[in-house]
């Protein structure tokens, strides 16, 4: 069997540029699910202190994101020294719906 | 400068063997109130892999029915506190954690916002025409020559202007609205681009632009000749009044603008740098 994903959640708080109904309705339905999941209160606000989470975060395999636009999400990243893996997925919540989220975040793989 | 450090307690919601899972409502409640305190929630469950843990403090949150064990870190590092939260509604866990918080210092919402540009490197091709734009000194050089945001700290907030600058549509602002500063997609036949670098070389007033942007002689002499400084300022400030005015930029970046002299000092030193960076790849 293989390795299950790691799944992150951002919830854009310090400026709240992701719609509320969607950033509410895909943590109702992790939290609905049965999976682990890891949630940060916001990335751009990690970035802007290099915060080492972002090196645990980026070291992690099979890593599904969900914040916003992915190359912003890779910059920020990348910007902050810890870049990351080139196959993490990365779900925008400004523009998908809860549901395709929640379905490519919950996904399983095996 | 990098302020704005301090990192907050990761929560973990332990809904593992020896605990009671919580109502996915309350759960769901729970960690909204808490993410958008500022606060890292982990949720521990079954199905998927947790991040490994740093060196912060650890607050283990789980209906233990009044058993909440005593944990150590195998390591000694980490110090673990656990909390019983059985029977607890949503706002008294919220209001558990941060008693269990204390004073100790954490970046919150709402007090500041995390406001600085981001390069794309994938399409960055290094020409060093924002080091050179920005008045307030946000880029510089690495070691190795590349452009870098170094002291995203004195960004202006809510100041895109730089992102304009950039022919490569390589810079963005993740908390900005539109695409594709926010980090959307470009679309490469973009028509508007041209347009966006005149607004720009005008709103340096021109010759300070052009200055930077030739690094020749000649622009350099033509800008001290034929412009006072009072004149170029003038025309500077009337330009940003413009962008001000379209909603573009923010009234405040007009306010903090440094002076005549220390523009064109930044200017030169920026240059300088620019050029080193340019030369030595
Ligand atoms: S990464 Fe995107 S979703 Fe997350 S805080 Fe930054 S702008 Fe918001
Ligand atoms: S202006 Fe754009 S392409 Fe040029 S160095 Fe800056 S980010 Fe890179």
């Amino acid at each position: 069997m293989s390795s299950p994903a790691t799944i992150l959640y951002c919830r854009c708080a310090y400026a709240q540029v992701v719609p509320t109904g969607v950033k509410n309705d895909v943590l109702q339905q992790l939290c609905a699910s049965e999976a682990s999941f890891e949630t940060v209160s916001d990335l751009c606000e990690m970035a802007a202190h290099r915060d080492p989470r972002l090196q645990a975060i980026a070291a992690c395999s099979k890593l599904r994101i969900a914040a916003c636009y992915p190359r912003a999400v890779k910059g920020l990243f990348q910007q902050a020294g810890f870049p990351l893996p080139a196959e993490t997925e990365i779900l925008n919540m400004r523009t998908q719906t809860a549901a395709e989220i929640t379905e490519s975040l919950l996904r399983s793989d095996s | 400068m990098i302020t704005h450090t301090h990192r907050p307690l990761r929560v973990v919601l332990y809904e593992g063997s020896g605990s009671i899972a919580l109502p996915a409502e309350s759960r769901a409640k729970v960690m909204m109130a808490l993410l958008d305190q500022g606060y890292t929630v982990t949720r521990s469950g079954h199905g998927a892999s947790a991040v490994p843990h740093d060196d912060r403090s650890l607050l283990v949150l789980g209906a233990f029915e009044g058993r909440a064990p005593a944990l150590e870190d195998a390591t000694g590092l980490v110090s673990i506190d656990t909390r019983d939260i059985t029977g607890l509604a949503p706002d008294a866990i919220v209001a558990l954690v941060s008693k269990s918080r204390g004073d100790k210092p954490m970046n919150e919402p709402g007090k500041w916002k995390p406001w600085f540009p981001v390069i794309d490197y994938s399409r960055c091709t290094n020409c060093m025409q924002c080091l050179s734009f920005c008045l307030f000194d946000v880029y510089g050089v690495s070691e190795d020559n590349k452009i870098q945001v170094q002291n995203n700290d004195n960004c202006k907030t809510n100041c895109p202007a730089c992102s304009r600058v950039c022919p490569e549509v390589a810079i963005m602002f993740p908390k900005y609205q539109a695409g594709p500063i926010n980090g959307d997609e470009i679309n490469e036949s973009e028509s508007g681009r041209e347009k966006i670098k005149v607004d720009i070389s005008s709103l340096l007033g021109g010759d300070i632009y052009s200055a930077l942007k030739d690094r020749s002689a000649a622009a350099k002499s033509r800008f001290s000749k034929e412009r006072s400084p009072d004149k170029a300022l003038d025309e500077r400030k009337k330009c940003l009044t413009k962008l001000v005015g379209d909603g573009f930029i923010p009234a405040d970046v007009l306010a903090s603008l440094p002076s005549t002299e220390e523009i064109l000092k930044k200017a030169e030193i920026a240059k300088a740098k620019a050029a080193a960076a340019l030369a030595a790849q």
